[in-house]
């Protein structure tokens, strides 16, 4: 199968002052043209680590990347050069953040900002450059289709606006325009909900689910809430402190999740749709991650811990077609 | 003994928009702006609403932390408002506050012990070894190891550091727990514990609480009763089970509606609001809701302040949907429009 995006066995580490953070362990994720793919945790478990690792951003050092590779569309990024990586940055992977008001500059107007974005990428576009020169007025007139795009009203008026005149709902939106403007084939989303309000959330879910349909980005979201992830993505990917522990489809996830941390997570949700019974939660704490349990890391506070469990590191069982789970407990 | 035990009738917070230094006032900010309801004893109130819907700020004016603008404050049968500083310190213990994030309620500079202590030592003056005595009941309240007890806040987790607010607001044994967000900071595993952890405290304690929350299957999983805000304004109030199972405000619908379902089908129809909420210094004319309402139904949406309907199940709606029917204030046969509109749909 060709993956357009495909980790492998990422492995990366953290220098700290109290010593070493074993932050990535063997991930492994891939993400084929036009899916959609969720990544699910809790807070440290390594979500944005990977999102950022794809766009080679993690600061080095204190990082360390110890071994894997990063494949996108057969590539090593991981060995590519800062001037390639500019490259592929927002015309090949575009990001959208999680908190949009710290992302945008205030001082500067948002087309200033959508234009500087615009420019830039048909600068690096070196055959665009004598075709096309660097059309400033052709620049705002693609940010005002960008901000139509992703349907802000008036968008010649707003255009003008700064972003402390704008609400967080609108600054996402103009996050994801910037994201769009070098027509990238990815799509990350790090929480691109987490600040706003249910019902501002609500639209940008549909507005990112009708730009997928439209455009056929591949999309990888990260998100905590599984309610999200459910609402845009086909396949989820479970995280638990630096490691894959589950991956399949959406549908596969809620009729039968395998693996102890996603049924305990699924647990403790508060079901919305009704109070049937208590939500349970995991009991325990995240462990930390310079002494990581040996082992499965979650053994400490997994209900179906077996001997087996503090020894080894569970392999990766595939166990139908389209569903992976690192557990002890279906190994053959 | 009163009916209730915290009630609050027409209760108003504009805060003044100054211009500049000398200029005066420009406007004002109606963070809440004309709201009741009431509170039984050992019961569970939710409030619900987006962002800057004044959730916190009727918070804070229950506890009179800020001076309301109008309307009043009862509290076991008092009038609270007319209350003066003493007093209202005295009452205070009855009531207490419980933080959103756990990090920045706590002292990072204090112990746990003297974290917890330093209420019991200001109303009680306990000291010596009492005190270490009441902080270790406490903590083994909250379910706390005694080791804990001289760790500073950066050496717990976030569900640790909310269960030693917990434990500081229960030491002068309230009646009434103002729950302000309490789990939005914490992880979704942790969350469940947390909430289960609460319910269980009210009852072995018999509190009564207000949950103040963003997040409505929180408000679901642990209220009674449920009002829903909208800038400023109890817009729908209700059985918790009728808000969600049949809500009848459009934004309560919308509200219901958009929060993203952790299963694999999403329902087909979603009610989208168009745009955000408008800001409280410009409040829309009539019905606060109407720039965004997808049920609006015409000029009076737009001009008219709707009355509170009250329906034969005790749940109270703002909205033109329901017309008036009889007199004001009593009890409405609009249900049957109800009935009717659903049918309709």
């Amino acid at each position: 199968m060709n993956f357009l995006l495909e980790i492998r066995d990422l492995k990366i580490e953290f220098e700290s002052f109290e010593g070493t953070s074993h932050v990535l362990e063997d991930v492994h994720l891939t993400l084929g043209r036009g899916e959609t793919l969720g990544l699910v945790g809790e807070t440290g478990c390594g979500k944005s680590i990977t999102a950022k690792a794809i766009l080679r951003l993690l600061p080095i050092p204190p990082a360390r990347i110890v071994s894997g590779n990063i494949l996108f569309q057969g590539e090593d990024l991981l060995g590519k050069s800062e001037e390639e990586m500019k490259e592929i940055r927002g015309k090949q992977i575009g990001m959208v953040f999680q908190d949009p008001s710290t992302f945008l500059n205030p001082v500067f107007t948002i087309e200033e900002q959508l234009v500087d974005v615009i420019l830039s990428h048909k600068i690096r576009d070196r055959s665009n450059i004598q075709a096309k020169g660097l059309d400033r007025r052709g620049a705002v007139k693609r940010a005002i289709e960008l901000l139509r795009e992703v349907k802000i009203p008036e968008p010649e008026a707003r255009i003008k606006s700064y972003p402390h005149e704008f609400s967080g709902g609108m600054r996402q939106r103009v996050l994801i325009a910037m994201a769009l403007s070098g027509s990238p084939q990815i799509l990350i989303a790090d929480e691109p909900t987490t600040a706003l309000d249910v019902t501002i959330q609500a639209q940008i879910l549909r507005l990112i689910n009708e730009l997928v349909q439209k455009h056929g980005h591949s999309v990888l979201l990260i998100s905590h809430d599984l309610g999200v992830v459910a609402s845009v993505c086909q396949r989820i990917a479970v995280m638990y402190a630096g490691n894959m522990v589950e991956n399949c489809s959406t549908l596969q996830l809620f009729k039968r999740p395998l693996h102890p941390y996603t049924q305990g997570l699924l647990n403790s949700i508060l079901t919305f749709s009704k109070r049937e019974a208590t939500a349970q939660g995991i009991k325990g704490m995240i462990p930390d991650l310079i002494q990581p349990p040996p082992g499965c890391r979650f053994h400490p506070r997994c209900l179906s811990a077996m001997d087996v469990c503090q020894r080894g590191k569970p392999p990766s069982i595939a166990f139908e077609e389209g569903h992976w789970v690192s557990c002890h407990l279906y190994r053959k | 003994m009163a009916e209730y035990l915290l009630e609050v009738k027409n209760l108003k917070k504009y805060f003044p928009l100054k211009k500049g230094f000398l200029q005066g006032k420009r406007g004002s900010v109606r963070a809440v702006d004309g709201l009741s309801f009431f509170i039984r004893e050992g019961g569970s109130f939710g409030l619900v609403g987006e962002s800057g819907s004044g959730k916190t700020t009727v918070a804070r004016l229950v506890l009179r932390l800020i001076e309301p603008t109008e309307g009043e404050i009862w509290w076991d049968g008092n009038d609270i408002c007319k209350f003066s500083g003493m007093e209202m310190k005295e009452l205070r213990r009855n009531m207490q506050m419980i933080f959103q994030d756990p990090h920045s309620s706590l002292n990072p500079r204090k112990t746990v012990f003297r974290s917890i202590a330093e209420p019991l030592t200001i109303y009680e003056g306990i000291k010596g070894r009492r005190l270490r005595e009441r902080v270790e009941e406490l903590l083994e309240i909250v379910g706390m190891k005694r080791e804990y007890m001289f760790r500073y806040p950066h050496e717990l987790s976030g569900g640790q550091k909310q269960r030693v607010g917990i434990a500081r607001a229960l030491s002068l044994h309230p009646k009434l727990l103002l729950l302000d967000e309490p789990t939005s900071a914490l992880d979704v595993s942790v969350q469940a514990q947390m909430l289960n952890f609460l319910e269980t405290l009210q009852q072995r304690m018999n509190l009564t609480y207000l949950y103040i929350s963003h997040n409505l299957a929180v408000i679901r999983y642990t209220c009674n009763t449920v009002a829903v805000m909208y800038l400023g304004k109890i817009v729908e109030i209700g059985e918790t089970e009728s808000i969600f199972s049949n809500p009848r405000h459009p934004y309560t619908r919308a509200l219901v509606s958009a929060v993203p379902l952790p299963q694999a089908e999403q329902p087909e129809k979603m009610i989208l609001l168009e745009g955000d909420i408008p800001s409280a210094t410009h409040i829309p004319s009539g019905c606060r809701f109407h720039t965004r309402c997808p049920e609006k139904i015409g000029a009076i949406c737009e001009e008219a302040e709707p009355s509170t309907q009250v329906f034969l199940d005790g749940g109270q709606v703002d909205c033109h949907l329901y017309p008036v029917v009889g007199q004001k204030g009593i009890v409405m046969e609009s249900y049957l429009n109800d009935t009717l509109y659903r049918g309709k749909r």
